[in-house]
């Protein structure tokens, strides 16, 4: 395989006594879709706020792209390319579909020698048009709130503003949380244009259907730690239950159990 | 098809919403602008009734303009403040303060021999940098140190208005120079009715006797001050970086923070902007009355949030527009007015001023209801 786009070495994040994050180790290649698995309270999210810059972690390394990384804060990850998607999704449901992809890097037009400067809304719209045509993404109207649109339609504008920006990585929290079936399958769709495209996803979920449905490869915690990392076309949702309550563990490494 | 993916459906765009439901954003987003126009008709039609003076004339309608000069400018900072999910209650005092201000600046550069125009953009200035730090601090505690806005702004009214009657030592501040009257109360335009009249611009009619009560003035400077600020106030909300980040700030807090929106510097820019509204209100009010005044803002705190709600500023942040309170001030300033020709008592302009603001709501409600609070009937 090719060099990883993010490599963890060691990582361990303690939060007074509680250790949510134990000692972990992962490599994540460019063109995957890799499942963060786990049981609530197994560290999923704390792993990935330490990569993603919300927190710092107490030891281990983070490489992002070969060089070694330090991230204070989350927009030093994002200037790097690593866009993370919470299930809150950080969009303004009173803006429409360019403000949002646009929110915070809005493109302006300069008047009087820059004297002046204002939304240019054309350039933003057609960008919006472009970068959601990229990922066949089709909604009737763009220049409304995007209250009025679905759950699914909201993820969708997440990520194709992550896509737009650059994103090198895209970490999803609980993507498919909170919509219906139909909207499911549409972000599993999504996530695997990402993967076509180039852009490595992690995923991170606690149902099962989702990691079948898109991961190539899946990773599961267990109390902090590891527990196993496994192709996803070699294992079955049965063994994987096993690895997430804890009945299975690929460490061998008693003090921890 | 599961109840969400219906509700989503149901409200992914207008044309698909059933006329009823059209005909109902539509009414909501214009009912302002009919009320308005219903009520003009009414008094026109009813004055004259109780043997009032012709309402619809160009005197009274300067009048209402004048009128609403200093509510609407505290409603417009307060727009931005409440689009971004704020309060201001600071206004009314800030305005007081920077009429006393302005007033005081007048005095000593006049008495210090500056010529009038300089010594009153000297005021200008005095008026706009006291409000303006007023709203820096005020900005600053929000945004730094987190403490509500309705508290740091309702804390800061007293310390105005103590620092205003401090610096007025409770009275009225007088003895500014005669000129200035010429400045707060003369007009763009000049009609003079009746035989021998005619247009005037700029230049008032040499006039007297008779003559003098067929003297109309049209856009008197204080309206063109504000309409001027109105403009600007436009501009900043639909047309710049700053207004979008104001929605952003005002629709989803976490994600203005998470892309990377200044919000901190971003909101003390949005109160210093507040009081300067304000102040520019005091300044002109100083003009207008050649005196200075520590009270002159009591009455409009309340005025103007009435104007703002009653433009369809959503008090959850997110939503609104200028025109929409300059709107509300027209309905106030038009109700008020033409009450007071049908010789309604004061108490009854109160009730129904109170009874606009709270079916203006009622209205914003039953939309949210049918599309969704930011749904196609608001935006920017
Ligand atoms: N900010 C925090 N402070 C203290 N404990 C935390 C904090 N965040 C997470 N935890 C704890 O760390 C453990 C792992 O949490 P989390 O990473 O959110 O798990 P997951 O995302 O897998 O559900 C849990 O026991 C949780 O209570
Ligand atoms: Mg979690």
């Amino acid at each position: 395989m090719t060099d990883p786009v993010l490599s963890i070495r060691g990582l361990t994040k303690r939060f007074g006594g509680l250790t949510a994050v134990n000692n972990v180790s992962w490599d994540v290649y460019p063109g995957e879709v890799v499942a963060l698995l786990g049981d609530n309270g197994a560290g999923k999210s704390t792993l990935i706020k330490c990569v993603s810059g919300v927190y710092t972690a107490d030891e281990g390394e983070i490489y992002f792209q070969g060089r070694r990384s330090h991230f204070a804060r989350p927009i030093d990850a994002r200037r790097v390319g690593i866009e993370t998607i919470y299930q809150d999704l950080a969009l303004a449901n009173n803006l429409d579909v360019p403000a949002n992809i646009f929110l915070g890097r809005e493109a302006k037009k300069s008047y009087f020698g820059g004297l002046i400067k204002t939304l240019d809304e054309k350039f933003m719209l057609r960008e919006a048009h472009a970068g959601l045509d990229a990922l066949d993404i089709r909604f009737p109207s763009l220049s409304q709130p995007i209250d009025s649109l679905s759950g699914g339609q909201r993820q969708a504008v997440a990520i194709a503003r992550a896509v737009y920006w650059d994103a090198r990585l895209m970490i999803m929290d609980e993507p498919t949380n909170n919509l219906g079936v139909p909207e499911q399958r549409k972000v599993q769709e999504l996530i695997r244009k990402l993967r076509d495209q180039g852009v490595p996803v992690i995923l991170i979920t606690h149902t099962l259907p989702d990691v079948f449905a898109v991961s190539d490869r899946i990773l599961v915690m267990h109390r902090g730690r590891k527990v196993t990392e496994k192709k996803t076309a070699d294992t079955n949702s049965e063994e994987l239950v096993r690895y997430m309550v804890g009945a299975l563990d690929d460490t061998v490494n008693p003090v921890d159990v | 098809m599961t109840s969400s993916d219906a509700k989503a459906a149901a409200r992914a765009s207008v044309s698909r919403l059933p006329a009823s439901k059209q005909f109902i954003i539509v009414a909501s987003r214009l009912w302002a602008w009919a009320f308005l126009g219903l009520m003009i008709v009414f008094f026109v039609v009813a004055v004259p009734a109780v043997g009032g003076a012709t309402f619809f004339t160009v005197r009274n309608s300067q009048n209402i303009l004048v009128a609403i000069t200093p509510v609407l400018l505290l409603g417009l900072g307060q727009t931005l403040v409440i689009i971004s999910a704020g309060i201001d209650l600071s206004v009314g005092w800030v305005m007081s303060l920077a009429s006393v201000l302005s007033a005081l600046a007048i005095r000593s550069a006049f008495n210090a021999g500056i010529p009038l125009f300089p010594s009153v953009v000297i005021g200008f200035l005095a008026a706009v940098a006291g409000a303006g730090l007023v709203g820096l601090i005020n900005g600053t505690i929000i945004a730094k140190l987190k403490v509500p806005a309705f508290i740091v702004t309702l804390g800061s009214s007293f310390i105005v208005r103590g620092v205003a009657l401090l610096m007025s030592e409770n009275t009225t501040v007088i003895g500014l120079p005669d000129g200035i009257r010429d400045y707060g109360n003369e007009s763009l335009f000049y009609l003079v009715r009746g035989e021998g009249g005619g247009f005037y611009f700029f230049e008032r009619p040499e006039l007297s006797g008779e003559m003098l009560r067929q003297l109309d003035r049209i856009l008197p400077y204080p309206v063109l001050v504000t309409a001027v600020v109105v403009a600007i106030a436009i501009f900043i909300l639909r047309k710049t970086q700053f207004g979008r980040h104001t929605y952003a700030i005002g629709g989803n807090l976490q994600a203005a923070l998470r892309t990377g929106i200044p919000v901190d510097s971003h909101i003390i820019k949005l109160y210093m902007l507040s009081s300067i509204t304000a102040g520019i209100a005091g300044f002109l009010s100083t003009l207008r009355f050649t005196a200075g005044s520590a009270v002159i803002g009591d009455a409009l705190l309340l005025s103007s949030i009435a104007a703002v709600i009653i433009g369809g500023v959503s008090l959850f942040g997110g939503a609104g527009t200028i025109m929409g309170t300059v709107i509300g001030s027209l309905i106030i300033a038009v109700l008020t007015t033409g009450l007071v020709m049908l010789n309604v008592q004061a108490f009854w302009q109160f009730i129904v001023v109170g009874v606009v603001v709270i079916v203006a709501v009622l209205i914003d409600q039953s939309r949210d209801l049918i599309v969704g609070r930011h749904g196609p009937g608001q935006g920017s």
